[in-house]
């Protein structure tokens, strides 16, 4: 994508569709973010496509004024990759939401991520069932009560960002519907060359509001959201606390921000990345932004190279390709004797 | 020959089949080599002109415990100097090396048929886990057959002795020198396998040659010993063919071939999504091999991302194709509808095996007629093809394509475990006398031209609609497996939009059989007393059976549908123009429920479902039944 693109706004990114989320739900602000952002990358608006499996979050391209794909459900991934292979120059996107990537479509999650194919992928999590109207997902909380689980969920959820580490991502964030910060994520994510997973913070206003308060509403955002910066002390609540290194039981601690101990980030390091995501918000901030970032060969570059260096030298002679093998020659018809 | 480069004369229809042909089945253990044996003794068979159709049978289990029953690999060729349609009813000749392979295969023998025994394997032991109580090369109770034995473990021994290998090694080139004495007996040329085997064993030339030298002293076996007078030359003339360039082929290597032409004919490349699965992986080995020919091949990590990912594909522009079997498909059902309403070209092809779940994964059935025409959620037509023979098959996949893409629709291109492995001659294809069909992508002619709005669903004259790459300047569109508007495309689930989709999506499909070939009568007459309706691998036997039938005067004709979705429009005319319509599956009678559904006819149902081919005497029987 070197040639000179037309410049765009945020506008010319927007479908004519009229979009139709419930009032409210922080699939609009998601939208906009994502509208906001384009511009700012530099692409074009016919080489960028979004592709997304079945939920909310999946109505997305509708609105985008890009190609668009809206897919089946779990199999946005699997429609992504025949996409990408088909045609490595396209930019692609795929929208996809807690049910979709980690429930139905748990497979094909870990397989793009482990090959490490070169698109963005956004996890609108809400920990819910939206479209299909309530029922848990496979992110809800122990406890969570839903139309299927009226006594309360009793299964153990998933962390989304560890399932991409643990698949083998080479690039995990995190970001919230209504943050200003969503932008930057979108734009690291972007930029880095391979699978890029972005789990979304989403509210969803009807059916599981507010879930995401201990850590999003205004009063405790800054005690509980710790943005990552690459090179950065790990630093909240104003720089007056940090993140170190419990050396004794070998895991994260919340220590005062003037301390040497607090780590600086280093988005190459698979094991802090890991405790980072998975930090109880009970006790600390939550992690975001890019917590994990370590480029690899995508799958889509390795493909065309493995193409093109067997096809090398060859030539694609059908005629030739049918008449392989051994061959005899039938000179006249026996019968005709 | 079961190919579409012979047509058959009307002498030819009425003789009595050719007494020149011989069925020869290679049984072992499945350790011993006896597909190899078989494939290589076809090659020589094919290089001796002969006609020829083979039937390979293997257990599911890749090495199941040696020396028993369930074990047994078996390998079968028919091949003569007049027209070879199956792979033959019962065997002249059995080679049999050891005791579970004599016992599974004694009962398909012809009476008075020839066993050719490795008594080196009737150990007590090899003979209690095959069942035996008691030797049978010995008792007596083979006074049926005309047997020979003799110790080929040991003869095999003796004769790469100089090349040192170890004991279990020199034993694997038992099946060389089995060979070795099958092409003695049929007076072949062994150079074209010493050719294959210096190439084959190229790394270790001291393998080459123990197994060249095996090879040789099974022939000088044939020709120095005396084997009891029964074992003798023969030579059968080669076969009556059209002249021109040959070669054997497999079904799975036709239709990967057949699926390239037709990539190539409408100027596309291809992308093949597969994951793997009995008898549908051969077909993604063959493709990955060909990368020069512009074809990417995926693996997928299951059935449904392999189908999706083709969807993908094609999106993009390429060919989407996914193969599979039985169990697969049914994974691939929802995205084949997002297939169908995204209104995307997509092959999908079916290389059918027993079932209903696991089935018998290497056992041949045609049971997913069904699931073809009708297995998918909503009303969602999808043309379906058959190949009836491995050489037909490259024809049909070209056809497929080209469907595919002229109709913006998913295609079905059903197969079956045996034309999958099965080979045959093949007159080689001249790919210049295949019109092109190239496709061309929307470029501004999507657009409603009183105010640039994109009509990505605005269709031609077959109804197919723009196929429109992401990349393409001003033509950006979004699509899905929703409910849309005819014209743009966009969200739309109004009753009328929902009526008036599922109207043109079926006009579509039956559309199609406007650009089809009317069926023919492939062997017989237009009207008459009884017609015997087959589609798929039942070519063969069918053929034979009708063909015995006029012999002895009965009237009775041969049609074989390729078409099964839409069928070709004159077959209601011409089926109601027969007294009788018997149809042969090797289902419970699928095409038969198809045909009477459609066209309100009396089809009657003859079902075989024993994961074996239909024997041309049962065909015959058949007939004979239904028309008295």
């Amino acid at each position: 994508m070197n040639e000179q693109v037309k410049v765009t706004t945020a506008k010319d990114w927007a479908s004519d569709q009229e979009v139709r989320w419930c009032p409210g739900c922080g699939d609009y602000a998601v939208l906009k973010a994502v509208q906001r952002t384009m511009p700012d990358l530099g692409v074009a608006r016919e080489k960028t496509v979004f592709i997304s499996g079945i939920g909310c979050s999946s109505r997305f391209p509708y609105y985008m004024a890009s190609y668009g794909f809206h897919t089946i459900h779990g199999r946005a991934c699997a429609v992504a990759t025949g996409t990408k292979l088909a045609n490595p120059e396209l930019d692609v996107w795929i929208i996809t939401g807690d049910g979709d990537a980690l429930s139905i479509g748990g497979n094909h999650t870990m397989h793009l991520l482990r090959r490490n194919l070169d698109c963005q992928l956004l996890l609108f999590n809400n920990e819910i069932y939206g479209l299909t109207k309530g029922q848990y997902s496979p992110t809800s909380r122990i406890g969570t009560r839903s139309p299927s689980t009226p006594f309360g969920s009793v299964d153990r959820p998933v962390n989304p960002c560890s399932y991409a580490l643990g698949s083998g991502a080479r690039f995990v964030a995190r970001g919230i519907d209504v943050h200003k910060n969503l932008v930057d994520v979108l734009k690291a994510a972007h930029a880095h060359r391979g699978a890029s997973f972005v789990e979304i913070y989403q509210n969803c206003v009807v059916y599981n509001d507010d879930v995401f308060a201990p850590f999003t509403s205004k009063e405790v955002a800054a005690d509980k959201q710790l943005w990552l910066q690459a090179g950065q002390k790990m630093l909240f609540a104003g720089g007056t606390k940090g993140i170190a290194l419990d050396m004794e039981h070998h895991r994260l601690k919340v220590v005062d921000g003037d301390s040497d101990e607090v780590i600086v980030h280093n988005p190459r390091n698979r094991s802090v990345a890991y405790m980072l995501a998975e930090m109880p918000v009970t006790i600390f901030p939550m992690a975001l932004g890019v917590i994990y970032e370590d480029p690899a060969p995508t799958f889509d570059s390795a493909v065309v190279e493995q193409n093109e260096a067997a096809a090398k030298g060859k030539k694609a002679d059908l005629q030739s390709l049918v008449s392989k093998g051994q061959t005899w020659m039938v000179e006249k018809e026996p019968r005709a004797e | 020959m079961a190919t579409a480069t012979h047509e058959v004369t009307e002498n030819e229809a009425k003789a009595r089949p050719a007494l020149e042909a011989v069925v020869v089945r290679f049984a072992g253990d499945s350790g011993d080599g006896m597909q190899l044996t078989g494939g290589q003794f076809t090659l020589s068979t094919a290089l001796a002109g002969n006609d020829l159709a083979t039937f390979p049978d293997f257990p599911a289990e890749i090495r199941a415990p040696q020396g028993t029953t369930f074990g047994v690999s078996a390998f079968q060729i028919n091949f003569g100097s007049s027209a070879i349609e199956t792979a033959g009813d019962a065997p002249d000749v059995l080679i049999a090396m050891n005791p579970a392979a004599l016992k599974m295969n004694t009962k398909a023998l012809r009476e008075g048929g020839l066993i050719i025994a490795d008594e080196g394997e009737f150990t007590p032991r090899n003979l209690a886990k095959a069942g035996y109580e008691n030797n049978p090369l010995e008792d007596g109770s083979l006074a049926k057959w005309q047997l020979v034995h003799f110790n080929i473990s040991q003869l095999t021994l003796d004769a790469v002795k100089p090349f040192g290998l170890g004991n279990k090694e020199a034993l694997r080139c038992k099946n060389m020198w089995t060979l070795g004495l099958a092409l003695w007996m049929f007076d072949r040329d062994r150079q074209p396998i010493i050719d294959w085997l210096n190439a084959k064993f190229a790394k270790a030339p001291q393998l080459a040659e123990a197994n060249i030298a095996a090879l040789n002293a099974g022939h000088a076996y044939g020709e120095t010993a005396e084997i009891g007078g029964q074992v003798h030359q023969r030579h059968l003339a080669a076969a009556p063919a059209e002249p021109g360039l040959y070669r054997t082929v497999t079904g799975a290597e036709s239709l990967s071939l057949g699926l390239m032409a037709g990539a190539q004919l409408a100027e596309l490349p291809m992308f093949f999504g597969g994951y793997p699965i009995t008898p549908a992986s051969a077909i993604l080995h063959h493709l990955s091999r060909l990368k020069e020919y512009g074809i990417t091949t995926f693996q997928a990590e299951d059935e449904i991302a392999a189908i999706c990912s083709a969807i993908g594909a094609s999106y993009a522009g390429s060919l989407g194709v996914t193969s599979s079997s039985g169990p697969g498909i049914a994974l691939k059902g929802e995205a084949m509808g997002l297939a169908i309403m995204t209104e995307l070209p997509l092959v999908i092809v079916n290389s059918q095996r027993g079932g209903p779940s696991t089935g018998l994964p290497t056992k041949t059935e045609q049971s997913d007629l069904y699931q073809a025409v009708y297995g998918r959620n909503g009303d969602a037509p999808m043309p379906v093809i058959a190949a009836r023979s491995p050489a037909d098959a490259f024809d049909c996949a070209i056809e497929a394509v080209r469907i595919a893409t002229r109709y913006m629709t998913p295609v079905m291109l059903l197969t079956d475990g045996y034309i999958a492995n099965a080979a045959e001659p093949w007159k080689v294809p001249d790919m210049s006398a295949y019109e092109p069909f190239p496709v061309t992508f929307a470029e501004g002619s999507a657009l409603e031209p009183d105010n640039d709005q994109v009509m990505p669903y605005q269709r031609n004259e077959d109804l197919a609609r723009p196929w429109i790459k992401p990349g393409t300047v001003g033509l950006e569109h979004r699509i899905g497996g929703i409910e849309k508007n005819p014209g743009t495309g966009n969200i739309d689930y109004s009753p009328e939009a929902h009526a008036e989709m599922t109207r043109l999506r079926a006009a579509k499909v039956n559309g199609v059989a406007d650009s089809i070939p009317d069926q023919d009568v492939c062997l017989g007459t237009n009207n008459g007393r009884m017609v015997v309706v087959g589609w798929g691998s039942t070519f063969g036997p069918i053929h034979q059976a009708v063909r015995r039938s006029r012999a002895r005067g009965l009237d009775v004709s041969h049609i074989h549908i390729r078409y099964i979705a839409p069928f070709p429009k004159n077959l209601a005319v011409l089926l109601k123009s027969y007294d009788h319509i018997l149809v042969p599956e090797m289902n419970s009678g699928q095409l038969k429920t198809l045909l009477r559904d459609q066209f309100l006819v009396d089809a009657r149902p003859l079902n075989k479902v024993s994961g074996q081919p239909f024997t041309i005497a049962e065909i015959e029987a058949a007939i004979e039944e239904a028309i008295r």
